[in-house]
């Protein structure tokens, strides 16, 4: 499917740049008064406990400002008191949804610094188990967004469909989320028998899943009215705002990590394509990440069957002591890009970790897109920026 | 409840009356951190559905709420709120902390801002470990909770020991809890002295 034409896109931002004056001329004559609108840090759009006080006149957003720390867990301190091994247990929980994904790109990091190489096969299982994540993380968005504006039935398609992608998660790594399974040098274990057969049947029905989606949601008026030049960010702007993943695409950028920068996994291997949108509203972020989780599918079928064979660790010494210095490893995870520089000075932990999540960036641009929208339009561009209120405040 | 309070009632109505209760319970979610998710699959998934039960999981104020499932990290910013939200909720009310965080702290029991339990804040009724806990535990949780609310002496206040789910649900099987399966769970002799529970063989920590 092509990107939609954005000749109508552009005019219905005419329109609705139009209706906005239009409004805030009727304000002026009533002089509607500020009021301060405060949604969270429980409301079910949030996602979790994000606070945003928005100051309204009328119905219009005059300023929208995300307030954080509701789940400050603490992670880059803890990580000081941990060894490398148990470092990964807790960033398994930083963006809790697409677990697998978030220990990679810090295990890099540390195999970067002690100068070993995770040995083929367990680079593939490791992208495929990172694909996995990828489809059980953003397939939920794609059933939520439809609870967003009104439309229940495509979450519980989402809940179920999920299933079925973290019985395969499990089925490795014995952990529906929290896998805890990526090592120093390789992967815990191999991966179980008839794994492979049973992993092409579950993608064929992901791919079944994103057209249900498309079908459910994309193709309805009602979506497409809440969603369609609703929230639009251009390119420069999320650029400018340190904007990442699916929500910087949707602007129309072309940036992939997996593609740009691969860290050593085996994307370059296989046969996919970076989808972007030049609309950069709340429709073209769902649109975006719909394609992308059909491409996800497409890569771990490619990936199952070119896995390599040999060995699953590299030698590593028993007890993990990791060589002073410092390195900076970030990886396309589902919500964007996710890095971790990390300071070693020798010991059994490291001396300082610093962590980049997508997140935190993303919801930085709320304040831009926010001024000058709509009560209700809040809820649908909050849920297609779509955040994980642990990788914001981590 | 002014009545109830005052009166004793005979054993059927009592009796009908719990029954009800049980199998109204009308349950605000409140998500904090990833077992928030597994509470929303325990929840909204077709996989679990814990409407069988009798639970109704839609109330979008706690002022309408009997039941609320703390799943996640309680922060120490986060902790008035609970607290404050907890308050609003009418009597007679029940807590389910679910995952070890809300138990405990769990993997974060060093932490500078994590609170070390929910049960500093608000009392807990049931206590389900695991990090996250299955599904299957949620639901076996909610499942011990009705037992206790049947059995409940409406003039007493119930607020007794809480209950701790047995480990063996936290790390059962995909085949989810069948409601009459738990018939043989340790529930009526109440463990004393085990305030907090300690999550001892966490689910997939
Ligand atoms: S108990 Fe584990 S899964 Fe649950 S909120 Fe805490 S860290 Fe997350």
């Amino acid at each position: 499917m092509s990107p939609p034409p954005t000749a109508s896109a552009l005019r219905e931002q005419q329109a609705y740049v139009a209706a906005q004056a239009a409004d805030a001329r009727v304000n002026v004559e009533l002089d509607t008064g500020d009021m301060t609108l405060n949604i969270g840090p429980q409301h079910p759009a949030t996602h979790g406990t994000l606070r945003i006080a928005c100051q309204l006149d009328g119905e219009q957003v005059i300023s929208a400002e995300p307030l954080m720390g509701y789940m400050h867990r603490g992670y880059e301190k803890l990580c000081e008191v941990r060894t490398y091994p148990q470092c990964t247990t807790l960033i398994n929980r930083i963006d809790w949804l697409g677990s697998f994904a978030n220990e990679v790109p810090f295990i890099l990091a540390a195999e970067q610094l002690m100068g070993v190489e995770a040995p083929p096969r367990a680079q593939w299982i490791r992208t495929i188990l990172f694909e996995l994540s990828r489809i059980a993380n953003v397939s939920l968005f794609l059933g939520d967004m439809g609870v967003q504006v009104g439309a229940l039935t495509p979450v519980f398609f989402a809940f179920r469909d999920r299933e079925r992608v973290l019985n395969q998660i499990e089925e490795v790594t014995g952990g529906r989320f929290h896998p805890n399974f990526d090592r120093i040098g390789g992967l815990k274990d191999d991966i179980p028998r008839g794994w492979i057969a049973e992993t092409h049947a579950v993608m064929a029905k992901m791919r079944g899943f994103c057209d249900e989606m498309e079908d459910l949601l994309m193709g309805n008026e009602i979506f497409q009215t809440r969603c369609r030049s609703v929230g639009v960010i251009p390119g420069d702007v999320a650029l400018s705002y340190g904007l990442s993943g699916a929500n910087l695409r949707a602007s129309g950028v072309d940036w992939d990590l997996r593609r740009d920068a691969n860290p050593g996994l085996a994307w370059d291997q296989v046969d996919w394509r970076v989808w972007t949108h030049p609309d950069g509203d709340s429709f073209a972020r769902y649109w975006v990440r719909l394609q992308e989780t059909r491409e996800a599918t497409k890569i771990v079928d490619q990936l199952l069957d070119g896995i390599p064979s040999g060995p699953i660790m590299a030698k590593v010494p028993r007890i993990i002591k990791v060589p002073a210095g410092e390195a900076y490893v970030s990886t396309e995870n589902p919500l964007g890009e996710m890095g971790y520089y990390v300071v070693s000075k020798g010991g059994l932990g490291p001396f300082r970790v610093k962590i980049r999540t997508p997140s935190f960036s993303n919801i930085s641009v709320v304040p831009w897109v926010m001024r000058g929208t709509y009560v209700p339009d809040i809820i649908t561009i909050l849920g297609s920026l779509y955040f994980i209120l642990g990788d914001i405040d981590r | 409840m002014a009545l109830v309070d005052k009166v004793k009632l005979p054993k059927p109505l009592s009796w009908l009356l719990n029954f009800g209760r049980a199998r109204s319970l009308w349950v605000y979610q409140w998500g904090l951190a990833c077992c928030a998710i597994e509470m929303g699959a325990a929840f909204g998934s077709p996989r679990y559905d814990v409407m069988r039960l009798g639970v109704i999981p839609f109330p979008a104020s706690p002022r309408q709420a009997d039941l609320v499932v703390i799943s996640g990290t309680v922060t120490d910013k986060m902790a008035p709120v609970i607290r404050r939200l907890y308050e609003q909720m009418p009597e007679p009310k029940y807590v389910i902390s679910m995952g070890s965080c809300a138990n405990c702290g769990g993997p974060y029991w060093d932490s500078y801002s994590v609170t070390k339990g929910v049960d500093q804040v608000i009392p807990v009724d049931v206590y389900v470990p695991g990090c996250p806990p299955r599904p299957e535990a949620l639901l076996e949780g909610i499942v011990l909770l009705q037992e206790r609310i049947q059995r409940e002496d409406m003039q007493e206040r119930w607020r007794g020991e809480p209950i701790v789910v047995p480990t063996s649900a936290a790390s059962s099987t995909r085949v989810p809890a069948a409601p009459g399966a738990s018939g043989t769970a340790p529930t009526s002799a109440p463990a004393t002295g085990t305030a907090s529970a300690v999550p001892a063989g966490s689910a997939q920590a």
